[in-house]
Formats: structure tokens, sequence, C-alpha cells
């Protein structure tokens, strides 16, 4: 009771609207939490040039934003999601499966022993993971949204499905000979810079533009924040909800065909477990698994972070034998950080 | 802004058309009839105050004069023109707010957010122009005098300063006519009165208000009309200064449906106390001191907020105490602690038994047997056999309607339900039984074996606590205390009259006024 007192007080003791000090304050503070990380990923940059010198060379910095690009895009995918408050594991199959479906349909199989049906022209590979993603999408929106299932069991459960559904066609096997319209953003380079780090940085940009500035974007922390409210407020929440999970897939397929692009081939276990990975770096970039709060800037910051400490430790010569081991610790520790730098130790 | 009236700005009653007008509402959830020809006539600037008991219809008419149901039958009118069909909510929205105890603010947005949700000033690229978003969030705060910083998330809102941008928001789309559904439930004394202070400044304004609230001397304060609901029904309406509280009392309690009430014999003075609670002091700041004898039934009545079921829940251990100690049959309980408020034999049913009282996958047998471990086991392990026959007596002896023991819990029906928890509290056989509204949303058959059972356990010299507002409920007690704001105001022997106690938890005194 005697917070409800202090708190109500609290308006009457203060003079009338926004004294700019206060007002400033509380906005400076807002930006903060976007920018809680910062410290952290300056922190980490220092540390990285002391271990190597390699570390702050542009190379080096390209090759970290690179390594990091497709799990990004995935990251952002699932940062639409969470701030809907629901939760899309299925987006690391997607990431496999999309690219794998394109590459089953157009790669020969007297090229590479058995393997692809050959039945669609080289030109339809991109449309068709962009479509593969859609339709993942739309699916898991049918059972979350329409029939008002549990997204973590429904997602759960296409992840496993998807997962199958790749190593099926593919034999367990690897695609590869893949045409030159599926390898190509990931592999080309715009300006000096691989264009999957230019299309991530967009898609990052266009993030914070979307959910920031328009009223869709907005619907879907309200949706997060509380549903009813949303509605009454006259949000279409189910349209928004089922619009947000075909995004994402979609963005997974795209992530997926920049990877295969890549490496010019699709691993029947492209994207297993990386899931994990884009959870963390979500958390740790300040967006919530309740929904309604978090933004893209911080998810992007939570990727960068994580791939910039693992790319310290790989310079400093950390046996691979201990990656698995380091990126869990990493994950926790940033966890840790972001909970004390975000002040939501307390609650 | 078209339904923007030109009313009075001297706040008196108008008289031209009613702002809202429902004649002979009817409505109907399965076999249950909500409203019955039921109306309300809510006159232009006037603050009118809607009450009567739980389950009288008030919820309910809300709804419909939301546009948020559709009555069965019958007739809804803003300003004499009938009302807009209810899948257009911006047209409601336009004529009538509903400000409701659970917050329609989203925390984690910024108050100037949650003022223009899904409709943000947009700039000429038609993304959101947020300076502007937030000039205009300042200026309707300051048409209204809400003075809260828009820019801070609604999370960071007291419950008051969330009810004034809530009116706020009402006021931005239009409506003139504001529904406050029990605004005062989570206030304090000053909150209250800055609330009201607002109230009559909005009136001012030419803003009408209907106003429901369950503490009679608030209506009386603050409102202009009052019309009384009971059993689905209207009763009156009537200006609130012509309407005494003993009237308005006998109003919202009628005549109730009389629960055959338990034979009552005197206690023997020489029995011994089994419960004695000292200067139990709550979280919520409730106080509480009583004493109970073997084979007594106390009651503790009082309304939402009253702090009644604090007490009850920091005397059986489900919430800690601040202060005081609780001490029964001679064993001071430990505060917090549930496990050892049994071994002490504590039985209790708690208030909400969905939440506190029942596994509902299981079965009855299992829920029945689940405080009592130790009688169903044998060498550390449960015997079947002895739980089914222990849940089959249960089951004779409240009449759970139930084919056998293996029924789970969630097939069976609210006052079932509500038996099988009893159950549990007194397979213990308990030497204090706490009931936490015992027959909150049960049918009347429930209700009178349930009640049957506090006759049967106290004539065994179990004592019993009754902690409800239910008049049927409290009948069966040997005496009552009545709290009304953490506080014990009144203390009522047996054979007292229902508007007095009514009157006594609506903090009414009918003797002084």
């Amino acid at each position: 009771m005697s917070e409800t007192l202090s708190a109500t007080e609290r308006p009457a003791a203060t003079p009338p609207p926004s004294p700019p000090g206060a007002s400033s304050r509380s906005l400076a503070l807002a930006r903060l939490r976007d920018l809680a990380l910062v410290p952290a990923i300056i922190a980490v940059a220092i540390v990285g040039s002391i271990v190597s010198p390699v570390f702050l060379s542009t190379d080096n910095i390209i090759n970290v934003l690179q390594s990091m690009s497709e799990i990004a895009i995935v990251v952002l995918a699932q940062t639409i999601v969470l701030i809907t408050g629901k939760m899309d594991l299925s987006l690391e199959s997607t990431f496999g499966l999309a690219p794998g479906v394109a590459a089953w349909l157009v790669v020969d199989p007297a090229l590479t022993r058995g393997l692809g049906l050959d039945v669609l022209p080289d030109a339809w590979a991109v449309p068709v993971v962009l479509l593969v993603g859609a339709l993942v999408g739309a699916f898991n929106g049918l059972l979350i949204v329409r029939f008002g299932l549990n997204g973590f069991i429904v997602t759960l459960g296409m992840l496993i499905v998807l997962r199958g559904l790749l190593t099926g066609i593919s034999g367990g096997q690897t695609f590869f000979m893949l045409p030159e319209s599926m390898t190509y953003l990931g592999s080309a380079t715009w300006v000096g810079v691989p264009a999957s780090i230019w299309l991530s940085l967009l898609l990052f940009a266009a993030g914070i533009v979307v959910l920031g500035y328009t009223r869709a974007g907005r619907a879907l922390y309200a949706i997060g924040g509380n549903a009813d409210a949303a509605r009454a407020a006259g949000i279409r929440t189910d349209r928004v909800l089922w619009l947000a999970l075909i995004v994402a897939s979609v963005l997974a397929a795209l992530a997926g065909l920049l990877i295969s692009g890549r490496l010019a081939a699709v691993p029947s276990a492209q994207g297993s477990g990386a899931i994990f990975q884009v959870f963390a770096a979500a958390v740790i970039g300040g967006v919530s698994l309740n929904g309604g709060k978090g933004s893209v800037f911080g998810a992007f910051t939570g990727v960068l972070l994580l791939f910039m400490i693992i790319n310290v430790l790989t310079l400093a010569g950390v046996p691979a034998q201990w990656t698995n081991f380091l990126n869990g610790t990493v994950i926790l520790v940033a966890l840790v950080v972001s909970r004390i730098t975000g002040g939501k130790a307390q609650t | 802004m078209s339904a923007t009236p030109s009313g009075p700005a001297d706040g008196l009653v108008g008289t031209d058309q009613p702002v809202v007008e429902a004649v002979q509402i009817t409505k109907r959830f399965g076999s249950t009839v909500a409203l019955a020809d039921a109306g309300i006539v809510v006159r232009r600037g006037e603050t009118h105050a809607l009450v009567g008991r739980n389950g009288a219809g008030k919820s309910t008419l809300v709804s419909i004069l939301t546009g948020l149901q559709a009555a069965d039958d019958g007739a809804v009118a803003f300003d004499g023109r009938p009302a807009p069909p209810l899948g257009d909510r911006d047209a409601w929205r336009k004529r009538v707010a509903c400000v409701y105890q659970k917050s329609t603010i989203i925390g984690a947005l910024t108050v100037a957010e949650n003022l223009f949700l899904n409709r943000h000033a947009r700039g000429r690229t038609g993304l959101i122009h947020w300076s502007r978003l937030r000039r205009a969030a300042e200026q309707l705060l300051a048409e209204w005098s809400v003075e809260v910083d828009v820019r801070q998330p609604a999370s960071t809102l007291s419950v008051e300063q969330r009810q004034f941008v809530e009116i706020a928001r009402a006021l931005s789309f239009g409506a003139r006519f504001i529904i406050l559904d029990e605004p005062t439930a989570q206030l304090d004394g000053a909150g209250i009165n800055r609330l009201f202070s607002r109230i009559r400044q909005l009136r001012a304004q030419g803003v009408t208000f209907l106003f429901i609230s369950h503490h009679l001397q608030e209506i009386y304060e603050i409102c202009d009309q009052v019309t009384v609901f009971r059993d689905a029904r209207h009763i009156v309406t009537a200006p609130v200064a012509q309407l005494s509280r003993p009237a308005l009392v006998a109003a919202m309690t009628g005549e109730d449906v009389t629960m055959p009430e338990a034979e009552h014999r005197p206690l023997t003075t020489d029995a011994p106390v089994l419960l004695s609670v000292r200067g139990l002091v709550t979280t919520s700041g409730a106080e509480l001191s009583v004493e109970a004898r073997a084979g007594e039934v106390v009651g503790i009545a009082g309304g939402g907020g009253s702090g009644k079921v604090e007490v009850a829940e920091a005397i059986v251990g489900l919430a800690r105490p601040t202060g005081g100690t609780v001490v029964v049959d001679g064993r001071t309980l430990r505060p917090g602690s549930v496990p050892d408020a049994l071994d002490a034999g504590v039985g209790l049913v708690p208030q909400d038994r969905h939440r506190e009282g029942l596994v509902p996958l299981l079965s009855i047998a299992e829920n029945v047997t689940m405080t009592v471990p130790d009688r169903i086991g044998r060498r550390g392990l449960i015997s079947p056999t002895r739980r089914d026959d222990l849940a089959r007596d249960t089951i004779t002896d409240l009449a759970i309607k139930a084919s056998g023991p293996q029924v789970p819990v969630s097939d069976l029906s609210g006052g079932n339900q509500q038996k099988v928890v009893m159950g549990r509290a007194l397979a213990s056989d308990p030497k204090l039984l706490v009931l936490i509204t015992p027959t909150a949303g049960v049918d009347v058959r429930s209700k009178q074996t349930l009640l049957g059972v506090v006759e049967e356990v106290r004539a065994r010299g179990t004592s019993v606590l009754v902690v409800s507002d239910e008049l049927d409920d409290l009948r069966i007690c040997d005496r009552v205390l009545v709290m009304f704001q953490g506080r014990v105001v009144r203390e009522m022997a047996h054979g007292w009259s229902d508007n007095d106690l009514v009157a006594a938890m609506e903090g009414v005194d009918l003797h002084h006024v």
C-alpha cells in the first residue's frame, strides 16, 4: 500500500506538465535502454584489440559481420515474433528447408549423383525459397492464430517436421551445384563489402523504421503488451499476428538463401541448433520473451555482441573443442550483464 | 467529434434527450437470466450511480451499454437515436466509454502512444510523427488537466493516473458519457478524493458519468441519481437526496431467497478456546484479533477491499503477515507456512478454488487426499485402496455427484468441485476450519450441503471461521465481525438483520445518520 501512496503523491508534488528536466531525463533513459549493450560492445572491442592486433582490421570486421549476417536476419525475424508475445522455434528449420526445396526442384540429378529433380528453371529458385518461407509462416499462423494452439508446441512440432522434410528430400545429403541465381546474394560483393552484410544491415534498418514508425509495427508492441487492449483500440490482432509469422518465416528463408549462397551448398542440417543462438541474441539484446518489449536495434546489438565475443575467442586461439562450452557461457554471462546494465535485475 | 454535446457547462441536469436510455433489456446466458426487463435512463450532465449486490446484473448492463454484447431483447438509445450496430466500434467509442477495473493501458508503451494507439499521428511519408503525437497527447491531457508526463512508460503510472489517462482517452474519441466500473476499488482515501474532484470538474465541463460502486457513502458524496438493480431487475431510480440510506440498502438486499437456517444452539461457555489470533497485521495493512472456542462459528464479513480475505490467508499461512500471532489449540503457527498450519490441524477452503483449491485434471480421490498423504500411505507408498475408500466417504458425506472417486475434478460442476475442496479441508479432521467465500458461484442445493457440513463439523467441536460477504454464509455464524477498510468495525451477535449487516459492510452506520 505504501508504494501506491508514494506513487500517487508524486504527481501532486511535482509542478505542472512536463518539467523539461524530468522529461528529458526519462527520454534519455528510454534511449539508454536501447544502447545498454554499447558499453559491452566497446569493452569487447578493446579486449579484442589487446588479444590480437588483427581484431580491429577491416578484414576481420567484415569477417565478423559476414559470419553473423545470416543469423542476424533470423534474429530480426524472431524479434518480430517475440514482440507480439509469441515465439517461433521453426525458424531454424525454415532456414534450411526453404533453400533446400529450391535446390531440390532446380538441381540437375545428372550432375549431383541423383540428388534433385530439375523440374523448374534456375530462375525460379529464389522465388521458391521465399514462397516456401511464406507457406511455412502461413501454416504456423493457421495453427497458432486460427486454431488457437500453443505457439511453442506448434513451432516445436514444425521444427521437427520441416527438418525431417529436408532430410527426406535430400536423403540426408547435401545439395550442391546450385544455380547462379541461388548463390549470387550470398557470394556477391557490393562496393567492396559482401552483399549479405548490406542486406542484413538494410533489413535491420527497415525493421527499425517499420517497428518504430508505422502503425503496423506499433501494433506488434500493443498486441504483445496487452492483446485485449490492442483489440479494443481497433487493431486486428489476428491478422497482425499472422502477418508477423509470415514475415518472420520469409526472413528466415532469405537468411537460409544467403548462407546457401555463401557455402554454395545446402546441407540437410543447415540451421540445425541455430535457434538457441537466435533466442540468446534476441534476449541479450533486450527483447522480452513475454512480449511487448524490445527493439530491433537492441536485437542487432545482441547479435553483434555475441559474434564479437566468439570472434575474440577464436583469435585468442581457444581450441575448437571448447567452442560450445564457451558459446553457452558467453550467452549466460551476456544475459546477466545485460540484465544488470538494463536495470531490470530487481524485477 | 460529431457527438460532442453542447451540454450545459454548469453541470446541472439537462432537460433535453437523455445521454443514454436502455429500455426493457433482457439478456440470458444459457439458463441464467442476467437481465430481465431492466432499464436505465441517464440524463445529460448528471452523475448517475448504479448499485446492486454481486450478480444483480450491473456488469451485464455495462457490457450492453458499451456495445460489447447485444441484448436479447430491448433497445438502447444514445441522445434519442438508436445505438449503432455492434461491429461499428468507432461509433460506439464516440458515444460511450468505460473505464474498467481491469486496465486497458499497455504498460510497455508510453502514455502518449497509449492515448493514440492505432491512430498515431503520421507525417507525409506515412511514417509515425512521434513529436507531433507527443504534442497532441500533451495537449489532450492539458485540456482535461491531467498532469502526467506523456513520455513515460504507462507502467509507471499509479492506478489513479491510469484512470485519468483512460478517461482522457475516452474523451478524445468524442464520448461525453463515461462509465466508471468500481473506480475506487484500488484507490486509497487521498486518491479517491482526487478522483472525485476530477469527476466534479469534468461534470462541470459537460461530461456525464455512470458510477458503479460497492461503497454507498461514495454514492452520497458524488452522485445525483441512483439506480438499484437486484436479481437481474431494475428496482428503483431516484435522486440520491431523496433516497435514505436504509431505503437504499433495503432496495439492494430485498427479500433474498432464504436459506434454511441452521438450528442454533448456545455455546457451552466452558468450551476451550481453539483459535486465538492476536494483533495480526497483513502486508496490505489489514488488522485482526479474534478468538474462537471449540464448536463456535465466527463470521468475518466485509466488502471487496475490506481485508477480510487477506487476514484469513494470513491465518492459514497462505500469506505472510507482517505482525501478530496465530495460536491453534495452544500451538503458535509459523507465520506464512501452510505445512505448519496443516500440521496444527487447520483445514482451509481457499477463495479461488480453480487457482488454490483444486488440481482439475487429477481425480476426486487424489484431490481430497492431497493434504493427508500419511493417512493413505503404507510404508511410504500411497495405497490407492485406502485413498479411494477415504474419497468414497467424502463423496457420500458431501453428496458429491460423481460416478466414483476416480473421476477427474474438471468433469464436475462448480458446486461439486467446491464440495471436493471442502472434503479436502475436512480430510484431516481439522481443529480449525477456515472457509473463504465457500459458496461463491455454486448452486443453491450445493450451498445447502456445504453450509450443512459446517453445522456437523461444529457439533464435533471444531472451530470454524467463515470469511464471506454472502449473507447466507454468515447466517450460520454465532457472531460476525464486520471489516471495513482493513479494520473490524462492528461485531454482531447471531440474529442480526440483513440491512444492518449490509450497511456495516458498506461502511454506513444506519443508526447514526
